[in-house]
């Protein structure tokens, strides 16, 4: 479904991708791990048409995402590491817009929405303004929208983050469940290691832009000789912490938070 | 088309989410309308040009529709920082309609903003000559919020946070506010200003709403309408290239 070969993303001179081949087949569960600024988001830019590679190619679901951008689009759904609701709309309104902006007929985003909405737990609130939502339940509504216009692809980047665990226990509930039912392949990132080992069927760990293992929980387990999914990550990458330097969008966040405070 | 429309359809319903604000927008006009309108009626009077108030309420409702519209051009930076902007992003739809809707979303905004503005200042005693040319009057709102809501755009899609969004405030949007004649007849001005006033769009704007409701203007009402649509062509053009050029 996702033929990674030799990726490489520089921004000057620093390389955030350095040449990563991989492949994810449908209906897989596919976990992307690995320390901040390793080179996860960088990578997810480039297959969801946010950003084109520096070298080598990408086929998802056997189109390149740089030549045949609308028909790629379609075929994914994201979940950014940030929100990206509208704030002041209500949660069908949300729903609404995406299904339009995908092309989705009428009838059938009407259906859905209600399908997944339900699905998600989140069909009882649709009229409320999304600003009134609980962390958790903004998180299932944007994998509801995700989902609407029914990708092959769905992409979680950290998804659960700053979740409670019986939010996050309950979204991957969920998004096993439409993993089953629908067949979508699911490409996921993030910092929790039990997540990752309860629900990918995959997982690739990359440090400094580049692959350094990649299996199931039990192979990577079994390769470093550790009890432990957070232990085999950590003989992987090291202990050292990783710092990234702050981009405008980060400054930009915590201006508006004192913003509010306010 | 339909992604045009339902990007349109959220700018006006956001408006009409925002009560407070509209509210709250209305303060500034009313403050140039009052304070100004009274405080130097008398002057304007003695100098031979006529009652200040009817001279001055289409300027006021033009400076709403400038203000109103940059603002909601700029609120681009808010939906990048809100992270909505990356969702439509990654749609399958081209950015010039995202670019296309947004900004007659802001311009529409702007226009129901111009006319609250201007059914104030008909409370507040101003009277325009003649009801025929009313729908002259809803042209020239629509020309200065496309200008505008356009130039917004451009300005949202190339600043990266909200220092700049000061900077633009005091080095852009106040100038063309006060530069404009809004609050003063273009004759008889210094050089060095009548050259500033003449490359203002808001100039025309200001002039083409005083031809409709008061039958009064410096270049004429057609020519006003004309470099209104040069204006418009340019900055949305040039808000196209720029919201194409968004990185996020």
């Amino acid at each position: 479904m996702i033929k990674v070969q030799n990726l490489s993303r520089s921004f000057g001179d620093f390389k955030a991708v350095d040449d990563i081949s991989f492949e994810v087949g449908a209906g897989e569960i596919f976990a992307f791990l690995g320390p901040n600024g390793a080179g996860k988001t960088t990578t997810i830019r480039m297959l969801t048409t946010l950003l084109s590679p520096s070298s080598g190619t990408i086929q998802m679901d056997g189109l390149d995402p740089a030549r045949h951008q609308n028909e790629v689009r379609r075929k994914f759904g994201i979940v950014f590491q940030d929100p990206s609701l509208d704030q002041d709309l209500t949660a069908e309104e949300n729903m609404e817009l995406h299904g339009v902006l995908y092309h989705v007929p009428r009838r059938i985003r009407r259906e859905r929405t209600e399908t997944l909405m339900r699905a998600f737990e989140v069909w009882e609130r649709r009229a409320s303004p999304v600003k009134t939502f609980s962390g958790g339940m903004k998180r299932r509504l944007e994998i509801a929208r995700g989902l609407l216009h029914t990708p092959r692809i769905l992409f979680l980047d950290e998804p659960t983050l700053g979740l409670d665990p019986q939010s996050r226990n309950q979204l991957w509930s969920h998004v096993q469940h439409l993993n089953k039912t629908e067949g979508v392949t699911v490409f996921l990132t993030t910092h929790y290691m039990d997540e990752a080992d309860r629900v990918a069927t995959r997982i690739a760990v990359i440090d400094h832009g580049k692959i350094v293992a990649m299996g199931s929980s039990q192979e990577l387990k079994a390769q470093t000789e550790t009890e432990t999914l957070e232990a085999a990550f950590l003989k992987l990458t090291g202990t050292a912490i990783r710092d990234e330097t702050a981009g405008s969008a980060d400054r930009m966040r915590q201006a508006a938070a004192m913003w509010r405070r306010r | 088309m339909s992604a045009i429309y339902i990007l349109w359809l959220r700018e006006v319903k956001r408006y009409f989410r925002s009560r407070v604000q509209i509210l709250a927008s209305l303060a500034q006009p009313l403050l140039y309308l009052l304070v100004l309108g009274f405080g130097l009626g008398n002057v304007f009077r003695l100098s031979g040009n006529g009652n200040y108030l009817q001279f001055m309420a289409p300027g006021v409702i033009a400076m709403t529709v400038l203000f109103s519209s940059m603002f909601s051009g700029i609120g681009l930076l808010w939906d990048r920082q809100f992270g909505f902007l990356k969702e439509t992003l990654v749609a399958p739809v081209s950015r010039i309609q995202i670019m296309l809707g947004r900004t007659c979303g802001s311009a529409t905004t702007a226009m129901l903003q111009g006319t609250l503005v201007a059914v104030v200042c008909v409370i507040a005693g101003f009277r325009p000559v003649s009801l025929a040319q009313i729908p002259l009057g809803f042209g020239f709102l629509a020309l200065t919020a496309i200008v505008f809501a356009a130039a917004g755009t451009a300005i949202g899609s190339t600043l990266k946070d909200m220092q700049g969004f000061q900077m633009v405030m005091n080095f852009l949007v106040l100038p063309l506010f006060f530069l404009s004649g809004a609050l003063y007849p273009l004759d008889n001005l210094p050089t060095a200003l009548i050259a500033l006033t003449h490359i203002d769009p808001m100039t025309y704007g200001v002039d083409g709403m005083r031809a409709a409701l008061i039958n009064r203007s410096h270049f004429g009402a057609s020519l006003d309408a004309l470099i209104l649509l040069g204006f418009g062509a340019a900055l949305t053009l040039v808000g196209a290239w720029r919201f194409s050029k968004i990185e996020v």
